[in-house]
C-alpha cells in the first residue's frame, strides 16, 4: 500500500470542487483512459485575468484526484500570470508530499492548468513539440527532458516514475536512456 | 470496525487448528528433529506426520515431498535443477502469465544466460494457446513450467492433459500449483508433473513456509546445498514450527476440499451476479467455467483500480487490484493485458478471492460499498455521463 500523507487522503475521500463548471471559459484536459491517468480541469476567469473558480474531473489513482483536487484549491484567486507559476512541487508539496512512483500525477496537474491557461488565452499549445519516444504514454523528448533538469532524474525509473513513459511496453527505455544521457552529457 | 477479508489469494488467515496444532512447538518442544535423542525426535515424528499430510493432500509420496521457505524458492528448485540435469538443452518454455516468481526467473535465464525462452500466450478469456505450446516443444527443451490457476483471474490451465503430452516427450514438466492447491482437486500421478510448487500461506498455514513435490527417481539438484535436511535436497535446519502447522493446513484442505465447490463458489457468484445486476459497465475477466470456485476478477469501466481499494478499504473490505505483487507498479498487470482486457476496464478491474470464512452478509456489504464506490468515483470521471462510457 503506498504511503499516503494525511491531506493526500483527505483530498482524495473529500475531493473539492468536483465535477463539470458550467460556465467555465478555460478548459484544459490531459491524460487518457489508456494511460490509467486523465485530468479535465475547468477555469472561470474573469475580466482581470483572475480565476474565480476552479473545477475537476479525474480518472485516476488516489493521488491523482488529491493532486487535482489540490490544484483547484491553489489556483483559486490567482491570475492567470501566477498560475502560469504553478509547478508539480507545488501542488505536491500542497498535499505534504506525494510517493515518488505518483509524482507524474502532480505533473498532470500541472500540464492541465498550463492547457487551461492557453485555452482561456487562445493560444495554441504546439502539440507535442519535440520528437515522440513513448508512444504508449505519447511523451516526447524535449518534455522528458524538461522532467530530468526540473527534478533531477537520474533514471529510467526516475522518468516513468514522473512522467509514465516507459511504463507500458517498454520498447522505448532505450531511447529514455539516450535522452537521459544526453541531458547528462550537456552537464 | 469488522474486515471482510475477500484477499484470499493474496494470502490467508492461518486457522485456528493451524495455530493450535504449532503451539506447543514454539514453547517446550524446541528440539531439533535431526538429532539424536526422542526430545529432538518428538519434533522429528510430527515432521514425518505433517510430511504424510501434504503428500496426502496432493496424492504423492511423503519421500517426494520437499519443505522450502515459499512457493518462489519451489518455483526456482524446479527450473535450476532441470536446467542443471540438462546442462545442453537450452529451451525452456512458460507462459505469459505466470506469476513473477517464474515469470522474471524466465526473464533472468534469457537475459543472463542466454536461454531461448518460450511464453506462450493466452486468449482473451485467459486460456492458453495449446497448439502453440505443443508446437513449440523441441528436442532441446529442459523444462516446461505452467501454473495450474492463475492468481489473478482464477482461470484453471488443463494441466493433467498438458504434462501428459510433454513428459511424453521426455521433457520435465513442473507446475506452480500455489493457487489451485486446496481449491481444485490435486493429484500428482494422474496428472503426470514431475514437480509441483505448494505455498503454505495461500492456503491457512504461515507465510515462509513452502512445499517441492518430486517425483521419485527424477534426478534432482539442490538449490540450497548443505546439510543433509529432505535427504539432502535442501540444506538447512527445518522451519519445524511451520512445518506442522502446514501438515494440519493440508489436511484441513482436504476436509474443506468439497465447501470450496459448494458454498465458496456459490458466493463468488452470489457476489458475481450482484455486482453485474447491480452496476452498469462491468466486464467479468477470464474463462467463466474453467475457473477457481474461489476467485472473481471484474473490470469497472471508467474508474481506476486503487481508488475503488481506499474506498472499500474505508469500509473494512480487503479485496486486490491485478496481484498483490505488482501494486508497486502503475500499469494493468500482465496477466490482464496479456488476455488483451482493454484499457477501460483493466485500469477498474479489481480481484476479490473468497474463503470458507466469508459470509453471504459480508457480500451484501461489498456489493452495496461498490455501488456506491463506483457511483461516487464516476462522478468525477471524465470518462463516465448519462450512465455509459464516453
Ligand atoms: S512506448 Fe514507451 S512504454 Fe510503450
Amino acid at each position: 500500500m503506498w504511503e499516503y500523507t494525511d491531506k493526500v487522503k483527505d483530498h482524495f475521500m473529500h475531493p473539492r470542487n468536483v465535477g463539470e463548471l458550467k460556465d467555465a471559459n478555460a478548459v484544459g484536459e490531459t491524460g487518457s483512459l489508456n494511460c490509467g491517468d486523465a485530468l479535465k480541469l475547468f477555469l472561470k476567469v474573469d475580466e482581470n485575468e483572475r480565476i474565480v473558480d476552479a473545477s475537476f474531473m479525474t480518472f485516476g489513482c488516489a493521488s491523482a484526484v488529491a493532486s487535482s483536487s489540490a490544484l483547484t484549491e491553489i489556483v483559486k484567486g490567482m491570475t492567470l500570470d501566477e498560475a502560469a507559476k504553478v509547478t508539480n512541487g507545488d501542488i505536491a508539496d500542497y498535499l505534504g508530499g506525494l510517493p515518488k512512483e505518483k509524482m507524474h500525477c502532480s505533473v498532470m496537474g500541472k500540464s492541465a492548468l498550463q492547457k487551461a491557461i492557453a485555452d482561456y488565452r487562445g493560444i495554441q499549445i504546439m502539440e507535442k513539440p519535440g520528437e515522440m519516444v513513448c508512444e504508449c504514454f505519447e511523451v516526447t523528448d524535449l518534455e522528458i527532458i524538461d522532467a530530468v533538469k526540473a527534478n533531477g532524474l537520474e533514471t529510467t525509473e526516475d522518468v516513468t516514475n514522473y512522467l509514465k513513459a516507459g511504463g507500458g511496453c517498454g520498447k522505448c527505455l532505450d531511447r529514455i536512456e539516450e535522452v537521459i544521457a544526453s541531458v547528462k552529457a550537456e552537464g | 470496525m469488522n474486515v471482510i477479508y475477500t484477499d484470499n489469494n493474496a494470502t490467508t488467515r492461518v486457522a485456528d487448528e493451524v495455530i493450535e496444532e504449532m503451539l506447543p512447538f514454539f514453547g517446550g518442544f524446541y528440539g531439533n528433529p535431526s538429532s539424536m535423542h526422542t526430545f529432538g525426535d518428538r519434533v522429528g515424528k510430527k515432521i514425518r506426520q505433517a510430511r504424510q499430510k501434504v503428500a496426502d493432500l496432493i496424492h504423492a509420496d511423503p519421500d517426494e515431498i520437499i519443505f522450502t521457505s515459499c512457493g518462489t524458492e519451489s518455483d526456482n528448485s524446479a527450473v535450476f535443477s532441470a536446467l542443471n540435469a540438462y546442462p545442453d538443452k537450452k529451451r525452456i518454455i512458460t507462459s505469459n502469465v505466470e506469476h513473477p516468481a517464474i515469470l522474471n526467473l524466465f526473464k533472468y535465464l534469457r537475459d543472463k544466460k542466454g536461454y531461448d525462452v518460450v511464453l506462450v500466450p493466452v486468449d482473451k478469456k485467459g486460456d492458453l494457446d495449446l497448439d502453440l505450446l505443443y508446437d513449440s516443444l523441441s528436442d532441446d527443451t529442459a523444462i516446461v513450467s505452467l501454473m495450474w490457476a492463475n492468481n489473478e483471474t482464477g482461470v484453471i490451465f488443463p494441466i493433467p492433459e498438458i504434462a501428459e503430452k510433454v513428459t511424453e516427450k521426455g521433457i520435465l514438466f513442473h507446475t506452480d500449483a500455489v493457487q489451485a492447491a486446496g481449491k481444485i482437486p490435486i493429484d500428482v500421478r494422474a496428472a503426470h508433473v514431475d514437480m509441483l510448487s505448494l505455498s503454505g500461506h495461500k492456503i491457512h498455514a504461515p507465510k515462509g513456509i513452502g512445499v517441492l513435490y518430486v517425483k521419485k527417481g527424477m534426478k534432482f539438484f539442490p538449490y540450497l546445498i548443505g546439510g543433509h535436511q529432505e535427504k539432502g535436497r535442501r540444506g538447512g535446519t527445518e522451519n519445524t514450527v511451520s512445518i506442522i502447522g502446514l501438515g494440519k493446513a493440508c489436511e484441513l484442505a482436504a476436509q474443506q476440499l468439497p465447501i470450496m465447490n459448494t458454498q465458496v463458489k456459490e458466493l463468488r457468484d452470489y457476489l458475481q451476479s450482484q455486482l453485474l445486476e447491480k452496476i452498469p459497465g462491468v466486464s467479468v475477466n477470464g474463462d467463466l467455467e474453467n475457473r477457481l470456485p474461489n476467485t472473481l476478477s471484474i473490470g469497472f469501466d471508467a474508474v481506476e483500480g486503487e481508488s475503488i481499494l481506499l474506498m472499500l478499504d474505508k469500509e473494512g473490505i480487503c479485496a486486490s487490484s491485478g496481484s498483490a505483487c505488482t501494486s508497486g507498479s502503475l500499469d494493468p498487470s500482465h496477466v490482464l493485458m496479456a488476455m488483451e482486457v482493454p484499457f477501460k476496464s483493466a485500469h477498474g478491474t479489481i480481484r476479490f478471492s473468497l474463503s470458507h470464512y466469508n459470509t453471504k452478509e459480508e457480500m451484501d456489504h461489498i456489493v452495496k460499498t461498490m455501488v456506491s464506490a463506483i457511483e461516487t468515483l464516476r462522478a468525477m470521471s471524465p470518462f463516465w455521463k448519462d450512465g455509459k462510457l464516453v
